[in-house]
């Protein structure tokens, strides 16, 4: 099976670990994973803000780039969503979208691998569902069946459904709010060492507002999680 | 009412950082509705039900004109005086000559949003008539002059400790005085207007077209009051709030109260179908009814081909409570009478985007709003539509506009945006904090920390 990654402009820059994670474990699972070069970005922030003819731009560029890819995995719930539900709308075509998924639900939901390792034996994770591979995607149950058949706990957080107040340029247009909204989810944290999301954006708003505020929490992308799960094993 | 939304920023900084018992107040409200909405639901079609409910009101919608016209004929059948009123000033001009011809003096009220639109509450006090808010919520608020910072929840905003000490000041109750007995304070306060007001006002949660029946949903009986004891009653209706089939309104009266409190039904529902003793008519009720069937921006609303579902809307607040955007810091942030998402969205169609710009943008596009919304409208479609008529109109940010076209460009060309990227990871950080966005990213986080490489480079290495 041969898979395009899109590593996502924030994991392009702020998540490389993650995305070589992302491709290890894809390897591990027998998949043959390519990176068409000319990827950038997919528009959505430019989407959000209101700026059309821009996102039009970049989705034209990156339907364009996997053209000839097979499936799209990014490790991004966001941008996913973008390619899903978006696209369509944006370039009147569902072509792209079909082919796109979220890391976990393309293991969970299309590979149908659910046991991929124990290297998560006692491990306590909270999960943070970013905003639109929850409702956008309906991404609930993938990453979090993936992680407890490591071996992981994922401790039950009231607020775990709740957006962190990241929301793309809302975080800079609104930062008093954006911050209130990620305080909230930070007070309500169970006791745990470590809080795991499929979403850069998410991951660096958290872990910017709990540096800030020296709370000991460590933010680990999903796909550098599960491929910790599946190394652990082999 | 006058409309200052343009300072959202600026109102939601003040209220989170000056008065941060608000945020705690309007979170831990807003959470329990949430949750009483999810057991009242929990043996429901919740989905079944908010697709019947969002065809009924968007028929409704799509035949306005007729079902005005047949609630007006049933109306007037039984003896009711209706009005039409295309703006604020319409609505004043009605009170003024019912005002007049009755020497009213005081007026008590049950809780109208539309109302706050209207600013009705100056209007009748300049033509020196004293006004009772009855709603407990609407009350405090009115004794602080502040408008309603919540649809359904006026005073979502205050503490219990706020009210305490309100009253202390105001109705002389104890410095400690326990809920029942600032209720009760209210309540004996009130009953004394009830009974010596000349009108009473109310708004319409729906219109039946088929009967001319005007429902109200309530738990304090202070609308059963209001639009039973005074000599004459005035109904403000919205005219979105028609419904076709008198069979139509259990059902909506059911969503409605689930969705707003998670109550089966309202503890008290009022329908009211005209004056007391006329032929025909009821058998007892006030002497004179009026409704009002007020515009005020809806009929442009509902020609805009992009916008109109969001005239579906049943006030119901659920958009409001599960929003954690509105959570932060309540309603009074907006800067006009409807808040949290329904208000980002109906505010621009009713006093323009040019007034109301940021409210679209004070949202991360979460999605939370449009799961609960029991008629279903697609909320997040409706604020990316203002968002991109802000843009187009040139009322947001030039620095963005400039900033986004250039990633753009470079998004669609690969060398350069490889090159753009490493380029932006050789500002040092003290710049960084000084560039803006990342001055305000920093202002309350600290900056991502880029890895030393970016993915394509250690691809191009090679990954073991």
């Amino acid at each position: 099976m041969r898979v395009s990654l899109f590593v996502t402009c924030l994991g392009d820059r702020f998540f490389a670990d993650a995305a070589a994670d992302a491709v290890r474990l894809l390897r591990s699972l027998d998949v043959d994973v390519d990176f068409p070069p000319n990827q950038t970005c997919c528009g959505q922030p430019a989407w959000n803000a209101g700026h059309v003819p821009e996102a039009l731009d970049m989705a034209t560029h990156t339907a364009a780039v996997f053209a000839d890819s097979d499936y799209v995995v990014l490790p991004s719930g966001s941008c996913t969503a973008m390619l899903r539900h978006t696209y369509p709308r944006l370039l009147d075509s569902p072509e792209l979208a079909e082919r796109s998924y979220e890391l976990a639900e393309f293991i969970v939901d299309v590979l149908k691998v659910i046991e991929i390792g124990r290297g998560l034996e006692g491990r306590q994770i909270a999960y943070h569902h970013g905003c639109h591979a929850l409702r956008e995607l309906g991404v609930e149950q993938q990453p979090v069946r993936l992680l407890e058949s490591a071996g992981a706990r994922v401790v039950p957080w009231e607020m775990d459904q709740e957006c962190c107040g990241f929301g793309g340029l809302f975080s800079v247009k609104t930062p008093e709010v954006s911050v209130a909204m990620a305080d909230r989810k930070l007070d309500t944290l169970p006791d745990v060492q470590t809080v795991v999301s499929a979403d850069g954006g998410c991951l660096l708003q958290l872990e910017g507002r709990a540096r800030r505020r020296r709370m000991p929490i460590r933010f680990r992308s999903l796909a550098s999680t599960l491929w910790e799960a599946r190394r652990g094993s082999t | 009412m006058e409309v200052r939304s343009r300072d959202y920023r600026e109102r939601a900084r003040h209220i989170i950082e000056d008065t941060p018992d608000v945020r705690e107040a309007v979170t831990a409200a807003t959470i329990t509705f949430v949750e009483n909405r999810s057991k009242a639901f929990a043996d429901l079609d919740a989905e079944a039900l908010s697709r019947w409910a969002e065809q009924v009101k968007s028929h409704a919608l799509t035949h306005l004109g007729d079902y005005l016209e047949e609630a007006e004929a049933r109306l007037v059948e039984r003896g009711v005086h209706v009005h039409w009123a295309e703006t604020a000033s319409d609505v004043h001009q009605i009170f003024k000559s019912i005002v007049r011809e009755n020497d009213v003096q005081k007026v008590v009220k049950a809780k109208s949003m539309l109302s706050e639109e209207l600013a009705l509450n100056p209007f009748l006090e300049s033509c020196g008539v004293e006004v009772f808010e009855t709603d407990l919520g609407e009350y405090i608020i009115q004794l602080l002059g502040e408008p309603p910072s919540h649809i359904v929840g006026p005073s979502i905003h205050k503490s219990l400790e706020d009210t305490r000490v309100l009253f202390h000041e105001r109705l002389g109750t104890p410095r400690d005085a326990s809920p029942e007995r600032l209720a009760a304070a209210a309540r004996d306060l009130l009953r004394g207007q009830f009974l010596t007001a000349d009108l009473g006002v109310s708004g319409g949660n729906f219109l039946v077209a088929e009967t001319g029946s005007i429902a109200l949903i309530e738990n304090e009986g202070n609308i059963r009051l209001s639009t039973s004891v005074p000599r004459i009653h005035v109904a403000l209706v919205g005219i979105e709030k028609v419904l076709p089939r008198w069979t139509d309104l259990p059902t909506f009266l059911q969503i409605t109260s689930k969705s707003a409190t998670g109550q089966p039904v309202g503890t008290f529902v009022s329908i009211i179908q005209g004056p007391g003793g006329a032929a025909g008519g009821e058998p007892d009720g006030p002497e004179e009814v009026h409704v009002v069937l007020v515009d005020n921006g809806r009929t442009r609303l509902l020609a805009d081909p992009e916008v109109w579902e969001a005239l579906r809307c049943v006030r119901c607040g659920a958009c409001l409570n599960i929003c954690p955007v509105y959570r932060q810091t309540g309603g009074h942030a907006y800067g006009y009478v409807y808040s949290g998402p329904i208000g980002a969205i109906t505010n621009p169609g009713l006093v323009g985007l040019e007034e109301t710009w940021p409210l679209p943008f004070a949202s991360t596009a979460c999605g939370a709003c449009k799961d609960v919304c029991p008629v279903r409208i697609p909320i997040p479609d409706l604020l990316h539509v203002w968002r991109r008529r802000a843009v187009e109109r040139g009322l947001t940010s030039p620095e963005e506009a400039s900033v986004l076209r250039l990633w753009a460009s470079a998004a669609t060309r690969a060398r350069l945006f490889g090159w753009a990227e490493n380029l932006a990871a050789l500002v040092p950080d003290w710049a960084l904090r000084r560039l803006p966005m990342l001055r305000e990213w920093t202002a309350g986080r600290e900056p991502p920390r880029a890895a030393g490489q970016t993915f394509r480079e250690r691809w191009d290495e090679g990954i073991e």
